[in-house]
């Protein structure tokens, strides 16, 4: 295949991509919708993710705590924080609030990605997990910003969100969970190609360049500084949107609605859904909204013999089959849902290639 | 006055080692494993909790006394361990280091769930062996399961000291941590080696579980705190150094509870109990950034 | 009797196979040098024979065949001094030379130690520095008695020359020799420094491209200057 085959090929697939998700939420109901806009939130965070540790090579354990950043961010600037005691008043309406959201992670990102490029590998790793694990504490203690540990609510500002009641956008009157879905979704796609943007030309190239031999990089003229600060800025500008829309779905934020296993699983969808590659990851996104979910039992209720569903069904049963259902997936697929397409795309075109000759 | 906040100060000194020395067991685990498969297992402190239970349903539910549950748990401990290596971390062991990250968080999650599943969410108690009575020494009071700890920790470090040093299986451990080619070649077993450590690794953890359940009381949440600050007592001793790793510890104990102790007495008001964790935090960071190799590790030689 | 025998040999990495079809014998008691340029297969030659990467055809120690890893060729009495010195470089010398006699069930660790120093004065001076800090010359004659540790019927030598000084190289083939001479060891010596390998040798193969291009008396192959030249490169 050549390369304007295979560009023309993804230009349809992702053409096709948004019409299917155009359509979907008349398929499968108002509720699940609300469901969906979850693996489209993820997606954001996912491809932000991917950036940093697919693409550069810095292993982030800490996505979770931009996120939350984002989450503040917006939730605060929604619904102020005068009431505990803080400076800001709020008001602004929930769409508004992302680009600053991004904004506010991203410089956060880039503060922390200058002294991380002093740290490489599983010290990355390690330091991140740190800020994750800091966070919520973090959040807790300073009471006036964050509102301690009951957080903040968004229900008393629904003339600012159509995440609490209907809205009419171009005369089209939305429920809460199609305008949360679309909402997501629209960023997520733009995302989406925003990202493929990035990676495809110059500063794609010096990311990988980075990620695959820091010294060749530099011997060829890319500044390491640079663009491992920058893939961290852009990266966490991705997970404060994501942030952001979180706290807008659930109308509420606190300093256990991002958890260290956010974080975690954060890392977890970049994997399943393959590193260094883009379409991989909305089955990433998948992995973390639904397996919580599938490991209950839910929807998957007759494939599987009653007993079993019954024992998974009590409390540690999900964990303990999410966890053997983590570790044998790694087994399985090594490269990720990603990888395996590519493998799949590569046995295609070469027994096509071989078959030509 | 004087004489009282001397004591008090004492006091905290005393139930920082203690804590610092569960510290330093864990952080030793997480070092064996680093040092010769490159890994940083984030299921220790999983692991850990699982024998405590294991020590808490052998002498609760079979009848045993402590100590005879004491070393049923760490063989069983250690049979797991070496189990999880051949099973689970062998087949993933070449690939990239983030798929072994994955399958460390899948058994942390795996084995949390198993615990839950099978004992049940709530707190349980496990008994101190060396009981709730405090001591008055010169008027400063310990808690005899405070020092029964420090004692414990040390005796295990000192036996694990005498292993590597000493023995050929030490010997054949160690050099599997600095180059597992060579090793082979001169005939070390190496995979056996590595499940070896991890069959350490899991005692270690255990030891580290039983004693911290006593005082936080035994769930399974017990140990995802105490993970935290042993990576932070591995990361300020350097990571690839057991030594390191104990002082590390100890360190950390009596840091943490100095912190306490001077914000009670007004130096460091803004410290609070909800800030331990992410004090433990910042040192790891302030480590990494200012020495990321630690008090005792030696630089890596980056290879191109 | 021929000790180790190589009946076509194959081997590769992954895909690339980097070795075709290699018969050669190493007598008792000889020492057998393997020449050729980079990249001609010298070096996967001895990594077949320890078992560190992935073979085809027969290998025979003392007529029983050599099959697995590095571990179970060890324990045959295989001691393999891998290219660029192979000590631990976080170990003391002395705990270096132990874990030579790792594999060994029998006789004094200490003796034999002392046996070596006799070889390399040095080492009991130094016997608890760290290998690391040795120099590169040192640390090669440290790969040496290590190997020696384990009293193996077969020493294989992976380009020992490499980094080193002049002198230093021949000190170190004429330690080989006088352990050869004294001690009867058999050796399979692997060398892109033709000229010094070829005097410490009693036989020489000579590989190119994966395949055993000539073989003869180290002797003749040094006083016949064509093959010298196209061969040998001096």
């Amino acid at each position: 295949m050549t390369a304007r085959t295979t560009r023309i090929i993804g230009f349809v697939a992702f053409a096709a991509f948004v019409a299917f998700v155009a359509v979907l939420p008349s398929f499968i109901g108002d509720f699940k919708a609300r469901e969906y806009s979850y693996v489209g939130i993820y997606l954001i965070a996912l491809l932000g993710l991917n950036i940093l540790t697919g693409y550069t090579g810095q292993i982030s354990l800490g996505h979770g705590a931009f996120m939350a950043i984002g989450g503040y961010t917006t939730a605060i600037l929604m619904a102020g924080n005068e009431q505990f005691g803080g400076p800001i008043s709020g008001g602004m309406k929930d769409v508004w609030t992302l680009p600053i959201a991004g904004l506010v992670a991203g410089l956060v990102g880039l503060a922390f990605g200058i002294p991380a490029l002093r740290l490489s590998g599983l010290y990355l790793a390690l330091a991140t997990f740190a800020i994750a694990v800091a966070m919520p504490s973090t959040a807790k203690r300073f009471e006036e910003f964050t509102g301690g540990g009951s957080g903040i609510q968004l229900f008393g500002t629904p003339e600012l969100t159509g995440s609490i009641s209907n809205v009419e956008i171009f005369g089209l009157s939305f429920s809460p969970n199609d305008w949360m879905y679309y909402l997501a979704w629209s960023i997520a796609l733009v995302a989406f190609a925003v990202a493929w943007l990035i990676l495809r030309g110059r500063t794609g190239r010096a990311f990988r360049a980075v990620r695959d031999s820091e010294i060749a990089a530099v011997s060829s003229g890319v500044s390491l500084a640079r663009y491992k600060t920058l893939a961290f800025a852009i990266s966490a500008a991705y997970a404060g949107v994501a942030g952001g829309l979180f706290v807008i779905a659930s109308a509420f934020i606190n300093p256990d609605a991002f958890p260290v296993a956010l974080s975690i699983y954060l890392l977890v969808g970049i994997v399943v859904g393959g590193l260094g590659g883009l379409s991989g990851l909305v089955f990433g996104a998948i992995f973390i909204a639904f397996l919580p979910l599938w490991a209950q039992g839910q929807d998957l209720g007759s494939l599987l013999p009653d007993r079993i569903i019954a024992e998974t069904q009590k409390p540690g049963g999900p964990a303990m089959v999410y966890g053997i259902v983590l570790i044998l997936l790694m087994f399985a697929i090594p490269n990720g849902v990603g990888g395996l397409f590519r493998r799949i795309g590569q046995l295609i075109s070469s027994r096509r290639y071989s078959r030509a000759k | 006055m004087i004489v009282a906040a001397f004591s008090d100060f004492m006091q905290q000194v005393v139930s920082g080692l203690a804590s610092g020395g569960i510290y330093a067991l864990l952080a030793l685990a997480l070092v064996i494993i680093h040092r010769s498969t490159g890994v940083i297992n984030f299921a220790q402190g999983e692991m850990a909790t699982f024998s405590a239970y294991i020590a808490w349903t052998l002498t609760v539910n079979h009848g045993l006394s402590y100590w005879p549950a004491f070393v049923a748990c760490l063989a069983i401990s250690f049979g797991g361990g070496v189990g999880i290596h051949r099973v689970v971390i062998r087949p993933v062991e070449r690939g990239s280091v983030l798929r072994i990250v994955i399958v460390t968080i899948g058994l942390l999650v795996g084995i949390n769930g198993f615990v839950i599943w099978e004992w049940g969410g709530e707190p349980q108690q496990l008994r101190s062996p060396f009981g709730t009575e405090t001591y008055d020494v010169g008027g400063v009071i310990v808690a005899a399961h405070d020092i029964g700890t420090i004692a414990v920790a040390l005796g295990i470090v000192l036996l694990l000291w005498l292993l590597f040093r000493f023995t050929k299986v030490g010997l054949a451990l160690r050099a599997v941590a600095v180059n597992p080619d060579e090793a082979r070649l001169v005939g070390v077993r190496v995979t056996w080696m590595l499940a070896l450590g991890w069959g350490l690794a899991a005692t270690l953890g255990a030891v580290a579980g039983m004693l911290t359940a006593p005082t936080v009381g035994l769930d399974p949440q017990m140990m995802q705190a105490v993970l935290i600050y042993a990576f932070a007592a591995a990361v300020l001793g350097g990571i690839d150094s057991p030594i390191g790793a104990v002082v590390g510890g100890l360190l950390l104990g009596v840091l943490l509870n100095m912190l306490s102790y001077l914000s009670q007495y007004g130096a460091f008001d803004w410290f609070t109990e909800e800030l331990r964790l992410p004090a433990a935090l910042l040192i790891i960071l302030v480590v990494l950034l200012v020495k990321p190799t630690g008090i005792f590790g030696r630089p890596e030689v980056k290879r191109v | 009797m021929a000790l180790l025998e190589l009946d076509r040999v194959g081997a590769r990495y992954g895909p690339v196979h980097a070795l075709h079809d290699v018969s050669l014998t190493v007598r008792e008691g000889e020492v057998v040098a393997v020449l050729g340029a980079n990249g001609a297969g010298k070096t996967t030659t001895l990594r077949a024979i320890s078992g560190t990467v992935s073979r085809s055809g027969t290998i025979e120690l003392e007529g029983k065949a050599v099959k697995g890893g590095p571990e179970v060729a060890a324990k045959a009495g295989i001691a393999h001094v891998p290219e660029g010195r192979g000590t631990f470089v976080d170990l003391t010398v002395i705990e270096n030379l132990k874990l030579g006699a790792y594999t060994r069930r029998h006789g004094s660790v200490k003796a034999d130690i002392a046996r070596i120093a006799e070889y390399f004065p040095w080492i009991a001076e130094r016997g608890g520095q760290r290998a690391g800090t040795l120099s590169g010359g040192e640390q090669q004659m440290l790969a040496l008695g290590r190997a020696l540790m384990s009293r193996p019927r077969l020493l294989l030598l992976d380009e020992p020359s490499l980094g080193l000084a002049p002198m230093v190289v021949r000190e170190f083939f004429r330690i080989v020799r006088e352990l050869n001479e004294k001690e009867g060891l058999t050796v399979l010596v692997v060398e892109q420094d033709a000229k010094i390998a070829l005097k410490a040798s009693a036989r020489a193969y000579v590989l190119e491209v994966g395949r055993v291009a000539l073989t003869g008396a180290s002797d003749e192959l040094r006083s016949d200057e064509s093959i010298r030249k196209s061969y040998l490169g001096y």
